[in-house]
């Protein structure tokens, strides 16, 4: 994947994130989050020179990065929905909210919507099993969460 | 005047911010000089968000409180007023599911400011840390070996061993490791603690690192945990500033500093050899042991690796010797254990006790039945590689052997409510399926066999019966041929759910809904 960023500042950002954990012990992690926090994904373009400036192969990063759901390869949309799918949040009701969500967006998990706007993932308990189902709405976090809860949200941030 | 709103991530999930900032307002419009205090959760989350009003050295609660019932509170707080409302709980302290808790490890949680060392100590902190100094390494070992206090991540290896071993190993660099990656569905304690109360998980491991020789310590949080990633740093920076960490911890000739690290979204990384791997910025692949961490961990050198529960429940121990401790509890299960209790449940929040109570009796008349209305068909224990127990088994005391007996084990301590319209074998396949999504991928039991258990049931789920002898044989390959424990447990829902719920597997003929990604 072609960066879309200049080279140069690319690089300059980039080795100052590697610089700001230098004391670390085992930074890899500490970096890609870093990286993803900076861009919003960790391009390709990241992993030769983290792989250099850590004494590691290549392949050994690409590992890395492929290993933790956490990471992308490329960017989400300005907005993501998480909606727990873990044991406590089904037996509330979170796989009919999940067919709620899905039907109401016209999306599947991991994908889209069509304006572009919101990205639907799946997640494996946020904590909050005492107040089932649980959702993420970018940063916030939501209990006892519905399809009204959602929607409204989602209007939020497409309007 | 003080009023208190929790800031713990399930107060803050149904919406204590805004009755914060809108309670603020409204009390400075009626001319009240309050303060409003963001604590963690009392534990009652059912409740939140809960406010609390300080009266007479009393705190009367309120809830649950929404943004639309604050302008009326507001106005009753400004008449001096602590009861009276639609709302009013009186005695927050007062209420049975406080009463009813011998609260060690979270007696502050709820109660204090989270990340204020001053507020910390002014409630008891830092009392287990300077005994800890006092008596030194050996007598600090002793005092947990005598506690019995054992792995609160679910394995319930004896603690102290873990500290003697590292203690006792030789090397330059030694560190604490705190596993704090809760992945496990229906727990919630790790969190709560490091929101509620984080300086008392800093202070565990500081006493791990004076009894172990030990000067750095790592905090391994989960990513899905914000609030308490903040929580932790926030702590650690007060604490650093107040001399609790550093190269003199509380004058002292110990030195302990401490950082958290962040995981990506891997539950195999809640094993500790793989948790080990990810901290060193590797592939969160299981290590196989020996050699065990606590003589070649993180970074080949000697490491404990304890989880949140544990080393929270540390500082109490040392304070008031291990023998108080022990003295609690049942069998091998000594002390106290911090209960959650979630999913279909109507009463759903943390509950501390001594181990022995029933699991009837915590489901039923703590929890007070499931959240619906209907009868409970099932609680799962133990995250999603706990057993489903199903009500016949419910006179099970809540210890690790006890609740082995029923072929159940303790993990985390989390209970997910079911009512009876659960659905076992979506349940048993969404097992399967979260193994092979999570699975490391390192030994082939886990990784294989987990696609194949999905394979499997969805046949069952079409009809086919005479596959559920295979199912069987593949969790018993599952249970005793694989590395960690992933794919080692991944079979107890599946085989419990089996066992106690075979209607749910027999004649089924419509395929159905997928359980999970």
């Amino acid at each position: 994947m072609m960066s879309a960023v200049n080279d140069a500042e690319f690089n300059e950002r980039l080795q100052a994130i590697i610089a700001s954990h230098a004391d670390q012990e085992g930074p890899l992690l500490p970096i890609l989050h870093s990286v993803q926090a900076e861009w919003g994904y960790v391009p390709e373009e990241a992993q030769p020179i983290l792989a250099s400036a850590l004494g590691m192969t290549r392949a050994e990063v690409y590992g890395v990065v492929s290993f933790y759901h956490d990471f992308r390869d490329h960017p989400a949309a300005p907005h993501v929905l998480r909606l727990c799918r873990a044991e406590a949040c089904q037996s509330m009701g979170a796989d009919e909210l999940a067919d709620q969500v899905r039907e109401a967006l016209g999306i599947d998990w991991h994908e889209t919507t069509a304006d572009g706007k919101i990205t639907l993932e799946p997640v494996f308990c946020l904590g909050l099993c005492a107040s089932c189902p649980s959702a993420q709405l970018d940063q916030r976090l939501v209990g006892r969460a519905s399809l009204e809860k959602v929607r409204r949200w989602a209007e939020g941030v497409r309007a | 005047m003080k009023i208190f709103v929790p800031i713990d991530a399930a107060a803050r999930a149904v919406g204590s911010d805004e009755v914060a900032v809108e309670l603020g307002a409204a009390l400075k419009r009626r001319g009240v000089d309050a303060t409003i205090v963001r604590n963690g959760t009392r534990g009652m989350i059912w409740l939140e968000p809960l406010v609390e009003v300080e009266k007479d050295g009393v705190r009367y609660g309120f809830g649950p409180v929404d943004e639309a019932d604050v302008d009326a509170l507001a106005g009753l707080i400004a008449e001096g007023k602590v009861d009276g409302h639609a709302l009013s709980l009186g005695p927050v302290e007062e209420l049975p599911w406080m009463k009813g808790q011998q609260r060690l490890t979270f007696a502050r949680v709820g109660v204090i400011d989270p990340v204020s060392v001053a507020d910390y100590e002014a409630h008891g902190g830092l009392a287990g840390l300077r005994r800890a100094i006092e008596i030194g390494p050996e007598a600090i070992v002793n005092e947990v070996m005598e506690s019995g206090l054992r792995g609160r991540g679910g394995a319930g290896f004896p603690t102290a061993i873990k500290w003697k071993t590292v203690a006792g190993a030789p090397g330059p660099q030694k560190y604490i490791v705190c596993n704090a990656d809760e992945g496990d569905s229906g727990s919630f304690a790790d969190r709560m603690l490091m929101e509620g109360d984080p300086l008392c998980l800093i202070e565990g491991m500081a006493i791990a690192g004076v009894a172990t020789g030990a000067t750095q310590g790592y905090c391994y949080i989960r990513s899905e945990y914000p609030d308490a990633i903040r929580a932790m740093n926030d702590a650690i920076a007060d604490a650093r500033r107040y001399g609790m960490l550093g190269q003199s911890v509380l004058g002292s000739d110990y030195a302990y500093d401490m950082e958290v690290r962040v995981g990506a979204g891997a539950y195999v990384c809640g094993e500790e050899t793989s948790l080990l791997n990810s901290l060193e910025g590797k592939r969160g692949i299981v290590r196989a042991k020996p050699p065990i961490p606590a003589l070649e961990g993180f970074m080949g050198r000697p490491t404990v690796v304890n989880n949140v529960l544990s080393l929270g429940a540390v500082p109490w121990i040392i304070e008031n010797g291990g023998a108080a401790y022990g003295a609690l509890g049942i069998g091998r299960s000594k002390g106290t254990i911090p209960i959650q209790i979630a999913g279909n449940v109507k009463y759903g929040g943390l509950f501390e006790a001594a181990f022995g109570m029933s699991l009837g009796h915590i489901v039923n008349e703590i929890g007070g039945g499931t959240a619906t209305g209907r009868p409970v068909k099932a609680v799962q224990v133990g995250g999603p590689l706990g057993a489903y127990i199903p009500v016949e088994n419910f006179d099970v005391a809540f210890g690790y052997e006890e609740l082995a007996t029923k072929e159940g084990l303790l993990g985390h301590a989390g209970i997910s409510v079911f009512d009876d319209t659960a659905d076992m074998l979506k349940l048993s396949r969404f097992a399967m399926e979260f193994c092979a999504v999570e699975s490391c991928g390192k030994c082939t039991p886990c990784r294989i066999g987990s696609i194949r258990g999905v394979e499997t049931i969805d046949r069952i789920a079409q009809g086919e019966e005479e596959m559920i002898p295979v199912l069987t044989d593949l969790c018993n390959t599952m249970k005793w041929g694989s590395l960690c424990a992933l794919g080692g447990f991944a079979p107890f829902p599946v085989m419990s759910a089996l066992t106690h719920f075979p209607d749910d597997f027999r004649g089924r003929s419509a395929p159905r809904k997928e359980a999970a990604e």
